[in-house]
């Protein structure tokens, strides 16, 4: 513990972003609402909505640009991507409110809503 | 531009580099984002060896060569924001002398990720990427305080020969 006594400063504000974080995480956590429908946003616009009750399989995107996206067990997944780097395919399921995938190279985000599936849409920020 | 001082940013870009590469082949850490920041040891280096307006340098240079090598131009939005960010609060907290190389590294990777994240939310027009702040804030905090172990100890061991 001389670390401590040498670097308090350091060790206060390690402490501080940590409960920040802590803090953050635990309200989105506490606020989350299982999510009602899926919605799939291209280039900031969102071009369709799924439920998330029913199982879908959609391919998204055309020529070598495509995304796969599975919606089983009320949970979305990206299961296959013609990007380089498959991080919306490493991202695994996505089922609750504001929780999205990001495929940054199709410019594609792929987000959970709250609420019913009627599609009204409930404030997730 | 002394020849020594030209010697050591080829030296630290070119380690910054190296190690940028090293970074790209460890396996993802599942969040996107989520990584060590070994470039930053070069970066947090040469901010305590050489200087600010060095490290800011040294750091432009290996965003844009990396971009020019591996990446595309999305990741040279999001690497320049976070690089930006984060070099301006390290510079700030160093220059208050009330924190080490910890403290100050630390303050740069969860400015870094920040800065990442604002870009994400313009350039795909959504807010809907709250989920990544709390995690990219702590993995960014945890990074920061290996790289600033681990760089102090450089600072403090590597003989300065200039």
């Amino acid at each position: 513990m001389e670390w401590l006594k040498t670097h308090r400063n350091d060790a206060i504000l390690i402490a501080v972003l940590l409960l920040l974080g802590g803090a953050l995480a635990v309200f989105l956590y506490a606020t989350r609402q299982n999510g009602g429908y899926v919605s799939v946003q291209v280039d900031g616009e969102t071009v369709m909505k799924l439920p998330l009750s029913e199982d879908t399989r959609i391919v998204l995107g055309e020529g070598g640009h495509t995304n796969t996206l599975v919606i089983t067990d009320g949970a979305a997944q990206v299961v296959e991507a013609g990007c380089p780097d498959q991080i919306c395919v490493n991202h695994g399921a996505i089922r609750y409110a504001g929780e999205s995938i990001v495929c940054l190279p199709h410019r594609l985000v792929v987000s959970v809503e709250g609420g019913q599936e009627s599609g009204i849409d409930a404030g997730t920020g | 531009m002394k020849a020594s001082k030209v010697a050591q940013y080829g030296l630290l870009t070119a380690l910054a580099l190296v190690l940028s590469w090293l970074e790209s082949l460890l396996p993802p850490l599942g969040v996107p984002g989520v990584k060590l920041g070994l470039p930053n040891l070069a970066v947090v280096f040469a901010l305590y060896r050489l200087g600010w307006k060095d490290a800011c340098v040294i750091s432009l240079v290996r965003v844009v060569l990396v971009t020019l090598l591996f990446g595309n131009g999305a990741a040279l939005a999001y690497s320049v924001v976070g690089a930006a960010l984060s070099l301006a609060l390290m510079g700030l907290l160093k220059r208050t002398g009330k924190f080490s190389s910890v403290g100050v590294s630390v303050a740069g990777g969860v400015a870094h990720n920040a800065g990442q994240i604002l870009v994400a939310m313009v350039l795909l027009e959504t807010s809907r990427l709250a989920w990544y702040l709390p995690v990219l804030w702590v993995s960014g905090t945890v990074a920061g305080v290996l790289i600033g172990v681990v760089s102090g100890e450089l600072v403090k061991r590597v003989p300065d020969k200039t």
